[in-house]
């Protein structure tokens, strides 16, 4: 067993964390925060999550960067937006949930083990190339992403009855201007750079 | 009645078939005109919002330009596609910087978006400009009873709050009474079912989804309706396994809002995709063909 330190000491702090988020999520109130709980409350997840809404908007107003980043709060968002709708300070606790997200994702911090981000990330992979989304073939390609083959079988049973019900398509959906499509990925991608 | 463009969005195509096949037969029963997006492309959900933020807004960008060119609103019934049409609906139409730029290269690609387009559920569509006394009106099989949970999730309600009560919406409540049904109180119909997390966190799926079934059950209803794919395959998919790890009675059938409409609008019982339920109807239809005698 390895033993490491479990305080973070003020000179690691980012102090650039919150104006960058506030700026990336369009939410300046996140400075309005009283810490008053409503959102974690209001959390249908917060059992599941490693830090709390609560803690997570306390951590990235003082800085923690990294542990913001690493954690799994944000990919267990299910983006009910009940704290964002309750939130005294008007805080847009989602939002800022999706741009924290985002920041994993580009600093390659994101928990690369968990099913969430790599769902997100094979979906975007494969709109952007489609157009469409193919039920079955983007949870074929999450668990090849996770490397995780006892996953699917764990799914057979509800395979079957949607296959008995008609509603497992194996087909690969696809637009037909994916020539438009990937010009404007390709113009607004290359634009944010 | 003008034309509205249709956005089925991937999952009324796949998993959620039987809520397409019961809303066309009701808009046509309505009459209200409506016509796919022609070569719509997904909405991109929660998952492109959580990876890419301009390509995100692009794509919704695209949709909805489609559609403005027939100068039509869009009906988006999957409450997913709904908010994140919605959502970048608004910032399509916001000052923000980037904003302007992906609508300059949504014009570049042809595609240019002038933010005339509206995005509309149909609950909302019933419930404010068709009106509630229209469609009672042509109900020619009264649901006399049939006890009924209204679920509505998250994202029709939340968090835009301008069209229904985000915490207890009752919209669809009303619409089921309308139909004849009895509408159940229930608590938690705004509670979420996890959406795209239950269907990758066991644990997630069985947790969140037993209190919606449960409560439903505890106040007497015979069935749940639900707006959105995500929510009806929640909880009508994890069922089996909710019995199994907690030992309780939660079995409910799960059906589509407008499959119950269609029902009441006098719609023949196989045209509105009920073969597609995995849980057995035998129950609600006893209750229904004996006209709510006990």
């Amino acid at each position: 067993m390895e033993i490491h330190r479990k305080i973070i000491f003020e000179g690691e702090l980012d102090k650039n964390f919150l104006s960058e988020i506030k700026a990336k999520s369009y939410s300046e109130e996140i400075n309005r925060c009283i810490q008053c709980g409503t959102c974690s409350s209001s959390c249908p997840m917060a059992e599941y999550m490693d830090y709390s809404p609560r803690k997570i908007i306390a951590m990235v107003k003082h800085g923690f960067k990294d542990d913001v980043l690493k954690s799994f709060t944000p990919w267990l968002c299910a983006s009910c937006y009940s704290c964002q709708v309750r939130c005294p300070s008007q805080i847009k606790i989602t939002d800022v949930m999706y741009c924290l997200r985002r920041e994993a994702v580009e600093a390659g911090a994101y928990p690369s083990k968990m099913p969430v981000p790599a769902l997100a990330q094979e979906m975007h992979k494969l709109i952007a190339k489609n157009g469409r989304n193919s039920e079955l073939w983007l949870v074929v390609k999450m668990y090849l992403r996770l490397k995780d083959f006892i996953g699917p079988l764990k799914m057979a049973g509800t395979g079957i009855d949607l296959m008995r019900t008609g509603r497992l398509s194996l087909k690969m959906e696809k637009i037909k201007n994916t020539k438009q499509l990937h010009t404007l990925l390709k113009a607004v991608s290359e634009e944010a750079k | 009645m003008k034309e509205y463009a249709y956005y089925p969005g991937c999952s009324l195509k796949a998993g959620s078939k039987h809520y397409e096949e019961s809303l066309l037969p009701v808009f046509k029963a309505i009459g209200v005109p409506m016509k796919e997006l022609d070569d719509w492309n997904c909405c991109g959900a929660t998952a492109y919002f959580s990876v890419d933020e301009s390509m995100a807004e692009a794509i919704c960008g695209r949709n909805l330009s489609i559609a403005e060119q027939d100068g039509r609103d869009i009906i988006a019934p999957c409450a997913g596609c709904y908010l994140t049409m919605k959502k970048s609906n608004a910032f399509l139409g916001s000052s923000h910087a980037k904003a302007k730029k992906i609508l300059t290269e949504l014009k570049n690609a042809g595609c240019e978006y002038k933010g005339t387009v509206d995005v509309i559920h149909p609950v909302q569509l019933f419930t404010d400009d068709v009106g509630l006394d229209a469609i009672k009106a042509k109900v020619t099989n009264p649901l006399k009873g049939l006890k009924v949970a209204s679920y509505y999730g998250c994202q029709l309600v939340r968090p835009y709050t301008d069209f229904d009560d985000p915490d207890y919406p009752t919209s669809m409540d009303a619409l089921m009474e309308a139909m004849g049904a009895e509408a159940v109180d229930y608590p938690v119909k705004a509670r979420c079912c996890g959406g795209s997390l239950a269907g990758v966190l066991d644990d997630v799926a069985t947790g969140l989804n037993r209190v919606l079934l449960r409560e439903a059950k505890r106040n007497g209803a015979d069935v749940i309706v639900t707006l959105c794919p995500l929510c009806q395959f929640n909880l009508e998919m994890n069922q089996n396994k909710i019995i199994k790890k907690y030992k309780e009675d939660i079995k409910l059938p799960i059906l589509y809002f407008t499959q119950l409409m269609g029902l009441a609008l006098g719609i023949a019982r196989e045209d509105l995709g009920f073969s597609r339920s995995v849980i057995s109807l035998d129950t609600m239809w006893a209750k229904l063909s004996n006209g709510g005698a006990k």
